[in-house]
């Protein structure tokens, strides 16, 4: 994986709550058996609308998602972090996250950006007045600037394992390969009525 | 010692190597042909094997046609259930495929052979893997990413959940099923209320519940935001389990059970939310937007969301109407429906179809509605047609279909049209959730029937 230390870039506002993983990327979408091909399929029922804020010639390019509470909520389906990520998005920035899209992200290659709500409606008034808005985002140090907003290093919750991992770029297999000797010892040890294929 | 939660028991049984992210053992991993081939193609390109391929069981729900059809039209979706079978031969992986007599909804065979058990963890690239927290078993569900880290070490990096307390008080009133309790609690709490938790479903109307009630209660958990949902093992949990194909036989029986009885919540232990639920107030509930959260009792009314005070869900209220083309005011009994959907990993089980049936007996659907039964599994298929179920469903007007998720998702070519309404006993009521334009109202297995009876919104009673 791509190490992700930093993250600068504009900004797209979608300020929705409860943005589900179907609006995302629908499920006609989940019938290939690769990591890749889905950009054309992100947020495909909403980009219908010709001024659905993705199809603003003023947001090609941005790399920064702005939304509102419970983001990514419903299906675990990983190719809505993989469409976010193969469209150009590198972060996400909500006051919310739903719990199995915030843990897919990261694997994904993608900052989830967890705020205040305070700071993200700052943000998300800053990006909707101004495609050009700058939004730098600091991985390894969990803080989030937005000049334009008036948002100053503000900083964002992310647990540390995860932050770790996308500053390096080592995936999570690659991290847990090297406790094998752990999981044997475990094995060796685990109660037999936990066992289900005995 | 601090009192503990008995999420947190069994999450400490489980832990391989303690951290920011624990690293957690995983007990039981299912699998589809959905989220599964990039899993399987990753652990291929890396030279990596699966470390315990026992410990996986895999079926084909998603894609699968109901029809009878062995392989889907659909040129993709065939190769995806392909992929899978041929993942599953050279990875050693159980798989119950179509054609097999233990194939059906991921989230219905495991519970059926017997393999979801009480204390266990169980994964599965599924959301809907919170329903096996029923037998009070940690399930949750995964990305692909994750699929491959337990195919190869049988563990996950997850930080451990908050806990919920969701009390359910008195005693559900006649009629009012597990279905409807699931929509009132998410009418009460939001869609975010459990976020970050995994919630303990207790009290005296969740103890009443049936191991079915207790499934579709704990598969809606994850539409209130929680990664899952459980509820403590108890006599109901061992006598669902006792002389299932896999489950224990003898003395790991005794052994098993012994264990099974330590596993609840201590009295003094601390939940970091709480929501406490009055059964008797629960009715029958109907959604009208594009949430699950978004529901009223069937005889209500669409909200108006000039009530709504938060400005960002009041236009979200506004753009489900719209989206759903209904206006507020209107009576729910007034709303006509063109399909009527009963299946779904929350309401395809045995007991489900036992509700629906005895709504349809003897009855037949509105003109110009369509109905569709899709079984859970083989099992639950072949048990309602030795009941005579099957017969009742077809005399009504129903479709009798194979197993599979069919409608809840429609990737398979089961599909509500554009600008159709559909009555559905699934859990989720997403735009284009059932088709692109698709109008989906989450409702119970008897008020589905009840519904397609009238060819509008009623309860049975109403009939
Ligand atoms: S029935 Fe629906 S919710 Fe359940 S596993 Fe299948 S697609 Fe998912």
């Amino acid at each position: 994986m791509e190490p992700l230390v930093h993250v600068t870039g504009r900004g797209v506002p979608l300020d929705r709550p409860n943005v589900d993983t179907d609006q995302i990327i629908p499920a006609a979408w989940l019938k290939k058996t690769t990591r890749t091909g889905y950009a054309d399929g992100l947020f495909e029922q909403w980009r219908q609308d010709p001024d659905f804020v993705l199809n603003r010639p003023e947001r090609a390019g941005a790399t920064v998602l702005v939304s509102g509470p419970n983001f990514g909520c419903g299906s675990s389906r990983e190719h809505a972090p993989w469409a976010l990520h193969e469209w150009g998005f590198r972060a996400v920035i909500a006051p919310g996250f739903a719990d199995i899209f915030r843990n897919n992200m990261p694997n994904a290659g993608l900052v989830p950006v967890l705020c205040e709500p305070a700071v993200v409606a700052a943000v998300m008034a800053a990006v909707t007045a101004d495609a050009a808005a700058e939004i730098r985002i600091d991985v390894a140090g969990l803080t989030v600037t937005c000049e334009a907003a008036g948002v100053r290093a503000a900083p964002f919750r992310l647990d540390d394992e995860a932050r770790d991992r996308l500053v390096s770029g080592l995936t999570q297999l690659e991290m847990t390969l090297r406790s094998a000797d752990r999981i044997a010892a475990y094995e060796a040890v685990r109660a037999p009525w936990l066992d289900v294929t005995a | 010692m601090t009192p503990k939660t008995l999420v947190d028991k069994i999450w400490d049984l489980h832990v391989v190597e303690p951290g920011a992210s624990d690293l957690l053992y995983i007990d039981l991993h299912l699998l589809h042909e959905v989220s599964s081939p990039q899993a399987f193609a990753g652990l291929r390109e890396a030279g990596r094997t699966v470390r315990r391929p026992s410990h996986s069981v895999a079926t084909t729900d998603h894609d699968v046609p109901t029809d009878g059809r062995e392989l889907p039209a659909d040129a993709s979706a065939a190769q995806q259930l392909r992929v899978l079978a041929d993942n599953c031969r050279d990875n050693d992986i159980e798989l119950h495929q179509v054609g097999s007599p233990g194939q059906g909804i991921v989230h219905v065979i495991g519970p059926q052979m017997g393999l979801t058990r009480p204390g266990t963890t169980i994964v599965c690239g599924d959301s809907h893997t919170a329903t096996h927290g029923a037998f009070g078993a940690i399930a949750f569900g995964i990305g692909t990413s994750e699929i491959e880290h337990v195919l190869a070490t049988q563990t996950l990096r997850a930080r451990r959940p908050l806990s919920m307390a969701v009390t359910v008080t008195g005693e559900l009133g006649p009629g009012v099923t597990a279905k409807d309790l699931a929509l009132g609690i998410l009418a009460a709490g939001g869609t975010d209320a459990g976020t970050g938790t995994v919630i303990e479903f207790r009290g005296p109307a969740v103890r009443a519940l049936s191991m079915e009630g207790r499934m579709t209660l704990c598969n809606m958990a994850v539409e209130m935001g929680a990664r899952s949902g459980l509820v403590a093992p108890d006599e109901t949990t061992f006598a669902y389990l006792e002389g299932r194909p896999r489950a224990p036989r003898g003395d790991l029986w005794d052994e098993a059970v012994a264990a099974w009885r330590t596993l609840r919540s201590d009295a003094d232990a601390v939940f970091d939310r709480e929501l406490v639920v009055d059964a008797g107030a629960v009715v029958q509930r109907v959604t009208w937007g594009t949430n699950p959260g978004q529901s009223v009792p069937v005889d209500g009314v669409v909200p108006d969301p000039a009530g709504i005070a938060h400005p960002g869900e009041r236009a979200a209220a506004e753009r489900a109407l719209a989206y759903m083309d209904l206006r507020p005011g209107t009576a729910m009994r007034d709303i006509g429906v063109d399909v009527v959907f009963i299946g779904s990993c929350t309401n395809s089980r045995i007991e489900d179809l036992r509700a629906a049936a005895e709504v349809l007996r003897g009855r037949r659907v509105a003109d110009g509605v369509r109905g569709l039964v899709v079984p859970g599994s083989m099992l639950v298929r072949q048990l309602a047609e030795q009941e005579g179920l099957d017969r009742v469903f077809t005399a009504a007007g129903f479709e009798w279909r194979m197993p599979g998720c069919s409608m809840c998702v429609g990737i398979n070519g089961d599909t509500v049209g554009p600008g159709q309404r559909c009555a559905s006993t699934s859990n989720r009521n997403f735009e284009g959730r059932q088709g692109p334009g698709a109008r989906t109202h989450l409702v119970s297995p008897a008020t589905a029937a009840a519904t397609a009876v009238a060819g509008r919104f009623v309860t049975p009673a109403d009939l």
